[in-house]
Formats: structure tokens, C-alpha cells, sequence
């Protein structure tokens, strides 16, 4: 079986479309120190940034990133008035499926965690949780690292 | 591994799955926790491999947040080209 870890390449993708993000989201310095609500936005924007490179970093391959992606996508487009309508109606009617052939409630809980969780079997949740949670743990390694960088 | 080619085989919908592709895969997963890496490999349920999963996940949500939150204000306190220069360059050579 091949490495869930991404690899050099995945990362590095990652990494530069996240710095770009960054690099974008800097303004002219207005006066006096940027308050509160901005930093507020401003943090929001720089988390779907960075969940949305490792997404497109990692493409369409995995369930994960394409329902991220998608995610992504509607919040950007729709404003959420028409988001994810087809999307919940879908996942009413597998959540009521799953309840009924009695699953465990911690796979329940891992669906809610793993983008696009709720409407695999059991067997893609387990392999695409893998494939999400290597991801997500290199992220966080990039991320901390660019931290480390801009407090020197 | 041939359990990935027999599941692709099977139809979409009521697809029968087999006791040990799951084991196999929560054991995959056991090896990814930092938390249960170290212990044996036959020890821990697949109960705890889960619930551990779902903590190791919240983490690292919550770890994002975190790394967000910071460079939001470094971003806002910072002003220097060079200091993304530096950064841009230490990550993509390593």
C-alpha cells in the first residue's frame, strides 16, 4: 500500500499556494494598529487558506480534498443561501441509513470530522481519515514552521 | 493489496465488507496516532483506535486554528518583504 503521507512534492504545492494566499492578504498599513474585527476576518481567512491549499495540493485524488474543494467553492459562490441544499438532503437520508443498521457513535463522530465523512462506507471513511489526518498533520507542520519564520 | 481489488469488484450500495479489511485499516490508522504508535499492535480496540482518531483530529483543527490566529497578528505587525523571502526560501529548500 502506498504512503497516506504526502509527499514532497504535496507539500511543497501546499506550502506555495499558502504563502501566496498570505503574501495577498496584506494591505498598506492604515493608520493606527488593525483592530480586532479585521484581525477576526483576517484569521478566518487565512484558515480557509491554508485548509483550502492542502486541498487543492493534494487535487481531486481523495474523497477529502474534492469535498473540501467543494466546500470551499459553495462558501465562496453562495453565501450559504443556497449551499449544500442538494448536499444536507443527501445527508439526512445516509445519516437516517446509518443509524438504523446500528453503527457505533464514534464513527459517527469521525464523519462529522473528515470532509465529505458523512456519506462514505465504512472502509473509504477509515482510508480517507488516514489519507486526511497525514494531511492535516503536515499542514499544521508548514504552518507552524512559516510561524516560526515571520517571529525570528 | 488484493482486499482494495475485491472491494472495487464489488456493487455500489449494499457491498459486503469484510471483517479484516477493517481491521487492517483501523490498524493503518493505529500507526498514524502519535498516541498509539508506540504501543503493541494487537493491544489496542478498534474502539480506542477511533476514539483516539476523533481527539488526534480535534487537535489538529484546533492546532490550525491556533497557527492562524498567530500569523493573522504577525501578519498585521510584520512589515518586511524579507522576511517572507526568508521564509518562502527555508521551506521550499529543504
Amino acid at each position: 500500500m502506498t504512503s497516506v503521507h504526502p509527499n514532497s512534492t504535496t507539500t511543497t504545492r501546499f506550502a506555495r499556494r499558502f504563502l501566496i494566499s498570505l503574501s495577498r492578504m496584506r494591505r498598506p498599513i492604515t493608520l493606527g494598529p488593525p483592530s480586532d474585527e479585521e484581525v477576526c476576518r483576517r484569521t478566518r481567512r487565512i484558515k480557509l487558506a491554508a485548509y483550502s491549499s492542502m486541498a487543492r495540493a493534494v487535487g481531486s485524488r481523495r474523497a477529502w480534498s474534492r469535498a473540501l474543494l467543494l466546500k470551499v467553492r459553495n462558501r465562496v459562490r453562495f453565501q450559504g443561501i443556497l449551499r449544500n441544499r442538494f448536499l444536507a438532503s443527501k445527508k439526512k437520508r445516509v445519516i437516517k441509513r446509518n443509524k438504523a443498521s446500528g453503527e457505533m457513535n464514534k464513527t459517527d463522530m469521525l464523519r462529522k470530522l473528515v470532509p465529505g465523512g458523512e456519506t462514505m462506507d465504512i472502509c473509504g471513511l477509515l482510508e480517507e481519515t488516514a489519507h486526511y489526518m497525514a494531511s492535516l498533520a503536515t499542514q499544521v507542520k508548514v504552518m507552524q514552521s512559516i510561524v516560526d519564520q515571520y517571529s525570528k | 493489496m488484493s482486499s482494495r481489488r475485491s472491494r472495487s469488484r464489488q456493487s455500489s450500495g449494499v457491498s459486503r465488507i469484510s471483517d479484516d479489511q477493517i481491521i487492517d485499516l483501523v490498524s493503518k490508522l493505529q500507526q498514524l496516532i502519535p498516541e498509539l504508535r508506540n504501543r503493541g499492535s494487537d493491544k489496542v480496540s478498534a474502539s480506542k483506535v477511533l476514539q483516539e482518531t476523533c481527539n488526534y483530529i480535534r487537535n489538529l483543527h484546533r492546532e490550525v486554528d491556533d497557527l492562524s490566529d498567530r500569523l493573522s497578528q504577525l501578519l498585521a505587525s510584520t512589515d518586511s518583504d524579507s522576511a517572507q523571502a526568508a521564509i518562502i526560501r527555508s521551506l521550499l529548500m529543504d
